[in-house]
Formats: structure tokens, sequence, C-alpha cells
């Protein structure tokens, strides 16, 4: 079946089953690997996006559920790098291996965008992303220094 | 990711001297040229191929690093050697991944592979003397183009320079000329005082392309008329495929073939979703092979009784006799006023790398096949898969994408085999990707293990003599790497005794002994390998001991540390960071561990907040001697997440086994640390510019006795076996 859905700005038709998850509409049917597969249970946020502006895992919705919504991925979070979290990242260097680090950033990002200061609490218990290399310490410390505008 | 190549050089499988000094000259240098300008020179030197730089014409530096990038930043780190040697401009470098060929082979094991902590400590010298020769090169060229001395020329920023004349010519315009000269044998090395970038915390230059999606990992990769494939493995270890109806998995849309593997079934599909259908609509019929009935509690139960039933041997420490340390153990403990004995015991743990096993291949029309792997062992990878397929090793090309996460699963090399094998059946490209219950299911697991320490105590508790008997499975038998070693000298036993074989404290009298239990279930190398069951198994009792003796921790271990400086230094630095010894809040308390691998010593306290069985994990002061850091900021960042995995270890990780098969299956039942359980971190990296040690392992095998100990404290209970879950307690977060 075709269904429609705004990914990154653009109107794309996918012909797939409707029990498709998102998660591989992006991956596989548009190409937009930045989204990683981790767990495809809604267990990791690997997967996480933005769907219409909310932290979303992917893999979790099927894309009949996603039609007619708009879907941001860590490809256009921002053209250049620009995004206040992705500079907080880089300065604080956070990625090891980087395979869970675009989710965290989805997740990071939706978090600042409702909650611009958050409390270390507030950050707890908003990114619940699994890192399996560990990166937590930074990934708290870069939330913190987007949050301030540093 | 293994401690096992920390013995010194030796002769290796194809017989010849392989130290570090004999192969450094093997470090060929040279330059990949833009195709245009390579022409003559690439065709008249064949050595152009052993290349570490790449210099474009508009001077950009790409440094082709052997090191798979698992995380751990060691292709950044290779770069900044260089990038000091040659005075490069750091925003103007870039790093890619080494062709698989010869002159990239690691010096020390003689592989294009990375394990043991070794991506660093064993080229560093090498890495010095192909930027130095690289930049002799630039030089030369550069005073001939201009007809002056080569000394009066100087580098800078990217560039040669002759401030008499200041003039000045980009690398970029220099090294198709430069890459005709041969390379000097004893090239002047920067000396350490001059170093701009070894040493310093410079940015890693694989993260941008890791904050917008944009780098790629091996389940990324695209190629023209690519299909998908996912598996299905025989559950029970040792299991075969019997046989499998195809019509339910060909009933569904976008489904191509069914692939039936000796021990396994795949489906190949348009993309990832439609093959999890096809294989969800399976019911393949499997034999059981002889594990039908192994489970956990028999395991167990066969590595207690190794131990009952003295199958533990002693391993001799290089310089010692077995008899003699036997009859010296046997005399320390005799003539003790008592002797102490407690038994441990550490469940099967998993990788769990985030991104779970795949591998891509191409059948070529030559009869051979190209892959694209995340692998971290691309020498033996192509054996196995040449192997596997019935065709010579050079008929098969791998090319090394990124990793996400490897901890010494990607030294194995099944999902590799499995899409070449896949690929070929089904005529097409096949990039295979597990399902996160595969990965669970089938990984090569740090083995289950038994030990039981005892000691030999005076009246007045001094320590007269230690042994320490281990029961668990091997590695050898199972992963690639065994087929590494096998001709090597290196016994197999090492891994199952590391940390406990040389301990850093003087216990008297001691000997270690070692019982290889196999059991059935497919064992491998996980980050720290050994130590991340012996450490817990050693400073635990050490604990033990200092608590019999009334003594404090510290104080303790510092007593039995006086032969071991660096120990000392990392005890000390812990200490005294920690504030060891000030009163704590009510309901708080604090753990001490040390541990000893891949030539770097470590200590870490932890302070956690007890409430009941409710845990948390407050803080973690770490403090590591490396020798020689080449980027103390990534050493900080590996250490924390390398003591993350051994808390999560300690915490809540085991695998279990019922029925011969893992029982654990996605997430839900591999809890991993959240950020919300996570400690604060004050890390330390010791500037004692001693040798250089890994970094990637280091953080993790003190984490699960600093966790116990600490515990102990808290409860006045000792916990002698892992998880910590399995004794009540729940973690935050
Ligand atoms: S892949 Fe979606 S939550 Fe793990
Ligand atoms: S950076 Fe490797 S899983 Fe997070």
């Amino acid at each position: 079946m075709a269904y429609t859905l705004t990914v990154n700005g653009r109107r794309r038709t996918v012909d797939v089953d409707g029990d498709t998850p998102l998660l591989w509409v992006l991956r596989d049917e548009l190409g937009l690997t930045g989204t990683k597969f981790g767990c495809g249970a809604g267990l990791c946020g690997a997967c996480t996006v933005h769907l219409d502006g909310t932290a979303t895992r992917s893999c979790t919705v099927p894309v009949e559920a996603a039609a007619g919504t708009a879907v941001t991925t860590i490809e256009a979070l921002s053209p250049d790098r620009s995004h206040p979290v992705q500079v907080a990242w880089l300065a604080e260097q956070v990625p090891q291996c980087g395979y869970c680090q675009s989710g965290m950033i989805m997740a990071a990002a939706a978090l600042l965008k409702e909650t611009p200061k958050p409390t270390e609490a507030e950050i707890d218990a908003a990114i619940t992303n699994l890192c399996r290399c560990g990166t937590y310490p930074r990934v708290k410390q870069a939330i913190l220094r987007a949050a301030a505008g540093a | 990711m293994t401690a096992l190549m920390t013995a010194s050089p030796r002769v290796g499988r194809r017989g010849f001297l392989q130290g570090m000094a004999a192969s450094a000259a093997s470090l060929t240098i040279g330059f990949h040229l833009p195709a245009k300008a390579a022409g003559p020179a690439a065709a008249t030197d064949g050595a152009l191929v052993n290349a570490w730089l790449r210099i474009g014409p508009d001077g950009f530096v790409t440094v082709l690093s052997n090191v798979s990038e698992l995380g751990q930043g060691t292709s950044s780190a290779i770069a900044q050697v260089l990038a000091d040697e040659l005075d490069l401009d750091w925003s103007r470098v870039g790093t890619a991944h080494a062709p698989v060929e010869a002159p990239y082979f690691n010096p020390l094991i003689q592989q294009y592979a990375v394990w043991g902590s070794t991506g660093m400590s064993t080229q560093f010298e090498a890495l010095r003397k192909v930027g130095a020769q690289a930049r002799a090169m630039l030089v030369q060229a550069a005073a001939a183009r201009w007809t002056v001395a080569p000394e009066s020329c100087a580098t800078r920023d990217g560039a040669v320079v002759h401030d008499a004349s200041g003039r000045s010519l980009g690398y970029g315009d220099l090294a198709v000329e430069a890459a005709k000269l041969t390379p000097p044998a004893e090239p002047a090395l920067k000396p350490k005082e001059q170093w701009r970038y070894i040493g310093k915390g410079m940015p890693r230059l694989d993260l941008p392309a890791k904050v917008d999606g944009s780098a790629v990992f091996g389940v990324d990769v695209a190629l023209e008329g690519l299909r998908v494939a996912t598996i299905r493995q025989a559950p029970v270890f040792g299991g075969r495929l019997l046989s499998v109806d195809e019509g339910p998995a060909l009933a569904v849309k976008g489904v191509e073939k069914v692939v039936r593997l000796p021990d396994a079934v795949a489906v190949v599909a348009r993309g990832y979703w439609q093959a999890h259908k096809g294989i969800e609509a399976l019911s393949p019929v499997w034999d059981t092979g002889d594990n039908p009935k192994l489970d956990s509690a028999g395991v167990s139960a066969r590595l207690h009784a190794a131990l009952e039933a003295g199958e533990a041997k002693t391993f001799p420490r290089r310089d010692q006799d077995p008899a003699a340390q036997e009859a010296a153990t046997k005399q320390a403990l005799d003539t003790a006023a008592t002797r102490f004995t407690r038994t441990y015991e550490a469940p099967f743990l998993h990788h769990a790398t985030l991104e779970p096993m795949n591998g891509t291949a191409r059948m070529t029309a030559d009869g051979g096949v190209e892959l694209w792997l995340p692998t971290q062992n691309q020498s033996q990878g192509r054996l196995a898969i040449a192997a596997a397929l019935g065709i010579p090793a050079e008929k098969v090309t791998i090319h090394t994408t990124l990793i996400g996460g490897g901890f010494g699963r990607r030294i194995e090399v099944d999902y590799g085999v499995q899409a070449a094998l896949i690929a070929k059946a089904a005529g097409v490209p096949v990039k295979l990707i597990w399902s996160r219950e595969e990965d669970t299911g089938h990984g090569f697991y740090r083995p289950a293990a038994v030990a039981r320490v005892t000691a030999g105590l005076d009246a007045d508790r001094t320590l007269k003599g230690m042994v320490f008997e281990a029961a668990a499975p091997g590695l050898f038998p199972y992963s690639e790497l065994g087929k590494v070693e096998r001709n090597r000298t290196m016994p197999v036993e090492f891994t199952g005794l590391m940390y406990a074989l040389r301990l850093p404290y003087a216990v008297g009298a001691y000997r270690a002994a070692y019982a290889r239990t196999d059991v059935g279930v497919r064992c491998g190398f996980w980050r720290s390998v050994g130590d991340s069951q012996n450490a817990f198994f050693v400073e635990s009792f050490i604990d033990e001991l200092a608590v019999e003796a009334g003594a404090d921790p510290v104080d303790y271990r510092r007593r039995l540390l006086a032969q071991a400086p660096r120990e000392l230094g990392v005890l000390d630095a812990v200490a005294a960071a920690s504030g060891w010894g000030a009163a704590l809040p009510k309901g708080v308390h604090r753990g001490i561990a040390l541990s000893r691998s891949n030539g770097s010593s470590s200590a870490m306290v932890i302070e956690i907040g007890v409430d009941g069985t409710a845990v948390t994990l407050r803080k973690v002061w770490f403090a590591i001697d490396c020798g020689l850091c080449v980027n103390p900021d990534s050493v900080k960042r590996q250490i924390e997440g390398g003591v993350i995995f051994g808390l999560t270890a300690a915490m809540t990780g085991k695998i279990t086994v019922a029925g011969g098969a893992v029982e654990q299956g996605n997430f839900h039942d591999v809890p991993l640390m959240t950020m919300a359980g996570a400690p604060a971190f004050a890390v330390m990296v010791l500037e004692t510019g001693g040798r250089m040690g890994g970094v990637g392992e280091e953080g993790v095998a003190a984490a699960a006795p600093a966790l116990a100990n600490a515990l102990f404290r808290a409860t006045g209970n000792r916990y002698r076996s892992l998880p910590l879950i399995d004794h009540g307690f729940t973690f935050a977060g």
C-alpha cells in the first residue's frame, strides 16, 4: 500500500505493508541510515526521531500510524551540525562508537525544546536511551552545556 | 580487545621474528596519490602502495588507520602521532581505513586486527618513524626545488618553509615529488618537548560524522541491487538445521529467497522488515546436537566439581618451576597458623554491542567476494571466509566499516562468513542483519567461572602464602583467536588466569592453577577477558583478608604493594582524591579495588548509597597509569565507559542457559545501565611517562570488586557471586 508522510520537510510516498515500522521505511526505503536499529522493540532508543516534534522510537511506529505526520531525522536536525545539541556534543566529544548517538541527540534536542533548562533529574528522566559504550556522563554534560547556551 | 598479547613479542606462526624492532622496518613509507598524479610513480615503485598518508593536491592529509574504529578513538590517535611528526594542521587532517594489506599488519601480532588494547601501544614508535620519514622526504623535495640545503628548511602547519628566503611550499605541492624519494632509514624524531598533538586532548576526527548521521556503520552499507537478509540460528549450542519448509517465508511480500546454512536458515528480501517477517513465518526443524540438557545449574556444578576433583593445574610463572611453586605454597599453607579459603563465582556475559552483528557481501566476477564488515579481525576473517567459500584468501577483499561497539565480539567473524555464504547462494549482494534476539542468543560469551582462593595466615594475620584455583571454559576452542594461537607458544590457560597469574601483591609463596572446563557454551573474548572475573575474585579476597587482619582495605593493600610502585601510585592517587577514610554520611559507603592489564595499572574507589536493598551509585574515582598517553581526554572517556561496562555486568549482567539454549533475548532481559543509574566520575590519568599501556579495557575489571566491597561495608555481608541483583539488590536508574 502507498503511504505519504513528510520526512525532513519533503513529502514522500512509500509503497510498503502498513505494519512496516517507520524505522525501516526511513532506512530501507528512503536511505536515511542515520537512524539506527538496535533492538526493534522500543527498548534502546537508537531509532529515535521527531514525529511532529516529539521524540519517538521509530521502530515502534508502523508506517500506517505515521502517515500524514512530519518526521525529522538526525540528517535534518541542522544542515551543517549547527544545532546547539550537535555543537555541544562536539565540544564535549561525546560519542565513542557513535551508534547510539543519533538517537541520543534527537532525544536531547526534543527535551531541550520542551524544557530549555532541565535539571539533572529531568535529564535522567527524559533520556532513557541505551549506550553500551557508557557515554552517559558526557551526554549529560553536553545537554547541560547546550542548555546553558555555551 | 583482549589482553592476550601482552607477553613479549615472540616467534610467530609464520616462524619469523616479530619484535617491534624487526617489524618497524616493514612499515614502509609512501603516499597514496590522487589517481592522475599517481600514474608514473605508482607504476615504477611498488612501495607506494604501502602508504599511511594520502596527501591531496590541496594539502588535505588523510591518515590511513589500520585499527578498526570501535569507538576507542585509536584512528584519531594514530593521526595525532603522524600529525605531530609531520607538523600538520589538525583542521586539515582526516582518517580512512587502510586496506587489508601486509604493510598495515600490527607489528606485535602480525595480523590486520586489533585486540588487547594494542591499537596504539604496539605501534607508537613505528608510527612516529613513519611520520618522521614522510616529513624528511617532503623537506628533501622542497629543498631540491629551491636548491637549498634540507637542513635550512623547517616544517610548519602542513608546509615546508625556508625562513631565510621567506619561501614556503604546501605538502600538497610536494607530495608527488616526495613520493619518489627513498625513505631515510633513521629519520630524526621530534623531541618530546616539541610535541604539539601527542599528549593533548585533540578533538577526534571521527566525531563530526557521528553527530549528523553521516557515519557509515556496517548496517548502513548501501550497494547497487543490495538485498537484506536476516537469520535464525540453531537455538541450542552445536545444533544443526534438519529441515525447513520455505513456503511460509516465500509467501511474504518482498521475500526473494530462503537460504539454508548448516546451522541456520536465512531469508533474503527487499528490506529488513520483509526478511524479518519471512524468518518469523518459518518453523525450522533443528537437530539439538549434544547439548539439549545443558543448563546453568549444571554448568555451575561442573565448575565446582572440577575444583573439588583437583583438576586445576598449576600454571607456572615464566621463570618458575610448577613443582617448586607447589612445594613452596604447600609448605607455607601447612605451617601457617590458619587457612582461610573462600569460593567465588561469575556468570556468562554477553557483549551486547548496540549495533547488532551484520555483514555485507557481494560476489565478484572472478569468483571472489568483496565484503563490508564491522570487524576488528580482518586477517582471520579473510581466512575464515575463504575457507567457507572454498576460494583462495587473495580472492576475499574486506572493507572495514565503522563499528557500533565491539568489546571483543568483533574478533569473531561468524557474521562475515554467513553474509558471504548467503550472498553466494542468493546470487545477489546481501546485507545480513541479525535481530537483537539472535545477537543475544548467539554470542561468544565471557566464560562462567568458579574460583577457590586459599591463604595461609600467621597468628598475627600476616600472609604466609596463597593459592588461586579457577575452573572455567576456555576461549580458544571457539574463538577465531584460537586459530591464531594454536601455533603459538602461548598456552591456552593464560586467559583463564589473567590478573591471578602475576599478582601485584606480595602474598608470600604463591601459585595459580586453572582447570579448563569446557561445557558446550560458546565462549570468547569479552572486554578485559580473564581480568573481568579474576579481578573480582582476587580483589574480593584481598578485601576479606584486610577484614581478617582488622585493617583498612587501602592500608592493607598498601602494605602488600611495597614492591609494586605503579599499583601503589594509582592506589594512593584514588585514596587521596576520594578522601578515603573520611567520615561518610549515613547510608553512604565505599569500596576499593585494583586491576592491572595490558601494561596499565588501575585503582578504583566507588561510593554508593544503600537503603535496605536499594543501591545508588554515587561516584567513582579512578586512577590509571598507562605510561605515555597520546590523548588523555580520550583515555578518560574510555575509562568512564569501561567502568560503566564493568558496573553493568556486576549489577545485572548474566547469560543463563536452559535446554542448551541462551534464555535471554532482547534488552528487557539483558538490562544495561542507563543515564539515571550512572555515577559521577573523577578519572585521573597519571603522568608517569612510562611504557605505554592499553586503555580500552582497563576500566572494566576493578568495577565489580569495588562495588561488591562497598556492599560489604554497607551490609556486613560478602557477595561472592555475580550479578548482585541475584542477591536481592536493586539499582537506581
Ligand atoms: S531500535 Fe527502536 S528502540 Fe531500539
Ligand atoms: S557511543 Fe557506542 S553505544 Fe553509545
